[in-house]
């Protein structure tokens, strides 16, 4: 139990970091890798609650291909080693106090009802198989409705980038 | 019982006893940190004593196909020749260079090289010789060896040279593209054995491999996965992000010394990484060649131990790779994104489904033999 805990203060401390350097740093590449290290940090909890499917998702989805898209994107437009010019003082100052609010307003809801509403989940591992029938099953609490929904969704989107990207 | 006896080179029993004398001597919890240590170091010098013998191995199969005789000055057959190089790259400086951006630099190939060992510490070795072994075994293995592109994309920008960045997006292409092949190649096997544990995986093919179970949807399943794999990895007909004629040498020109060893190192981990994919998901893995019914021939060939027959499986794929290597001439960008979208992501697609109907009607080899 101990190395767990050790290992999850360790990623929360990484979270928790990068989170403030990402939006804090001058440098747009230099915040996509810090959201970078975040979301593997997030993997890396996934990981420890032996939720390895949500873990290799996770990588490969936010890291393989948001992160790979971000980066590109950010290539394209701009110059290595510019800075951003940072916002004025008076913005800074109400962003902070806006952040700082909200984190004061879901913490105080979260500490005042979690201890109402949860219960440990046994940590035991989810087989892929049970994920595969219950995402496209058709009986009670199964979800192929939602997964055909997003595969639609999906489809238009491809079906409007190609429209888009088309030279005529 | 017998196999008690007929595994006397099997690495499992040793390391069950080191397991079982940790846990009697020590407390759980540094017995188990004490175990991590340790498979982290095997994991790490194994990685870095293939790599030197990849390199040796590379270069002289290299040179036969050229007709030269390749290394031959250092030890009996050149065979120290890459230990000498190893120890030059270790003691040569690193050059710093003005302008660019320090942290992503510096970062960039711990990035690479970070993905290919996690990549690596899934494979099966051998019986017993798997570091970690998931339920989503394959699925793993996709996932992270994707975030090695985000080490070459990094390199690339940060080095503040245009023709690292254009090899760095030529190699972004390149890996985004063939990653989805290999990916579906390596799910159209999934759909055949039933599961995505590699350990379950070559377990069920002890009689039969999955390349014959599947026959011909598994044999384009194989093709592919080998020409996507070989693209990943940018190396032979594919190494444009690095074409030497064009760009200097792609996304790590800026590179040197222990820096530029660790692409280096990367690469040739990425190919074996591929092709020990490759013979697990397709060839049997570990599993010693077994025929159902001769059982005296079973039992001499588990006498030959399970990692020598991977290791085996491995080079004649990692052949393979070099043979294609050095007997095609480069792609063009068009041709080589061509070849993805236009060929083999619709092959590809319509051979999963041909696999899904396979093996739903029975037409698998132990299914049609049983």
């Amino acid at each position: 139990m101990m190395i767990k805990e050790i290992i999850f203060y360790i990623l929360a401390l990484v979270i928790t970091v990068f989170s403030i350097m990402a939006v804090s740093s001058r440098r747009l590449i230099r915040s996509a890798t810090y959201l970078l290290f975040v979301l593997l940090a997030t993997a890396g909890l996934y990981l420890l609650l032996d939720y390895h499917y949500l873990f290799a998702v996770q990588i490969a989805v936010y890291a393989g291909g948001i992160m790979v898209l971000f980066i590109f994107a950010i290539l394209l437009t701009q110059k290595p080693g510019k800075n951003i010019t940072p916002e004025p003082l008076f913005q800074r100052v109400m962003a902070i106090l806006l952040s700082g609010t909200g984190l004061i307003f879901c913490g105080v809801i979260i500490y005042k009802n979690v201890s109402k509403v949860y219960h440990y989940v046994e940590s035991a591992e989810i087989p892929v198989k049970e994920i595969g029938t219950t995402l496209m099953g058709t009986g009670k609490y199964e979800y192929i409705l939602p997964f055909e929904a997003i595969s639609i969704m999906l489809l238009a989107c491809i079906v409007g980038a190609i429209m888009i990207a088309r030279k005529r | 019982m017998l196999l008690n006896y007929s595994q006397p080179l099997e690495l499992n029993k040793l390391t069950s006893r080191i397991d079982a004398a940790l846990h009697a001597a020590l407390p759980e919890f540094w017995a188990v940190v004490i175990e991590l240590v340790l498979v982290g170091i095997l994991l790490i010098a194994t990685y870095a004593l293939l790599a030197v013998v990849l390199i040796y191995v590379e270069r002289k199969i290299t040179a036969f196909f050229q007709a030269r005789i390749g290394p031959n000055r250092v030890g009996k057959y050149g065979i120290f020749q890459t230990v000498a190089d190893v120890t030059k790259i270790l003691i040569k400086e690193i050059i710093h260079i003005n302008r660019i951006d320090k942290f992503l630099f510096y970062t960039a190939p711990f990035f690479i090289i970070g993905a290919s060992i996690m990549a690596f510490g899934a494979i099966p070795f051998g019986q017993g010789l798997q570091a970690v072994d998931f339920n989503i075994g394959v699925l793993y293995v996709i996932s992270v060896s994707s975030l090695g592109i985000i080490g070459v994309l990094l390199a690339g920008w940060s080095s503040n040279n245009k023709y690292s960045m254009i090899g760095a997006m030529r190699s972004g292409a390149q890996f985004v593209s063939y990653e989805l092949s290999a990916g579906i190649a390596l799910m159209t096997m999934v759909v055949l054995s039933g599961t995505m544990q590699l350990s379950t995986m070559v377990e069920s093919q002890r009689y039969c491999w999955n390349i014959f179970n599947g026959h011909l949807p598994a044999l384009v399943a194989f093709i592919i996965y080998l020409i996507s794999g070989h693209a990943e990895t940018n190396r032979g007909p594919f190494d444009l992000p690095e074409a030497e004629s064009e760009l200097t040498a792609g996304y790590h020109t800026e590179y040197s010394g222990l820096q530029f060893g660790f692409f280096y190192l990367a690469e040739y981990l990425n190919m074996f990484i591929i092709a020990s994919i490759g013979a697990t998901v397709f060839l049997g893995g570990w599993m010693p060649l077994q025929i159902n019914g001769w059982e005296s021939f079973n039992q001499l060939m588990w006498f030959i131990p399970s990692y020598l027959w991977f290791f085996g499986k491995v080079a004649v794929l990692i052949f393979f790779s070099l043979w294609v290597r050095w007997s095609f001439p480069r792609l063009r960008i068009d041709q080589l994104l061509n070849l993805e979208w236009k060929y083999l992501l619709p092959i590809n697609l319509v051979n999963l489904l041909v696999m899904v109907i396979l093996v739903l009607t029975g037409l698998t080899l132990t299914d049609i033999f049983k």
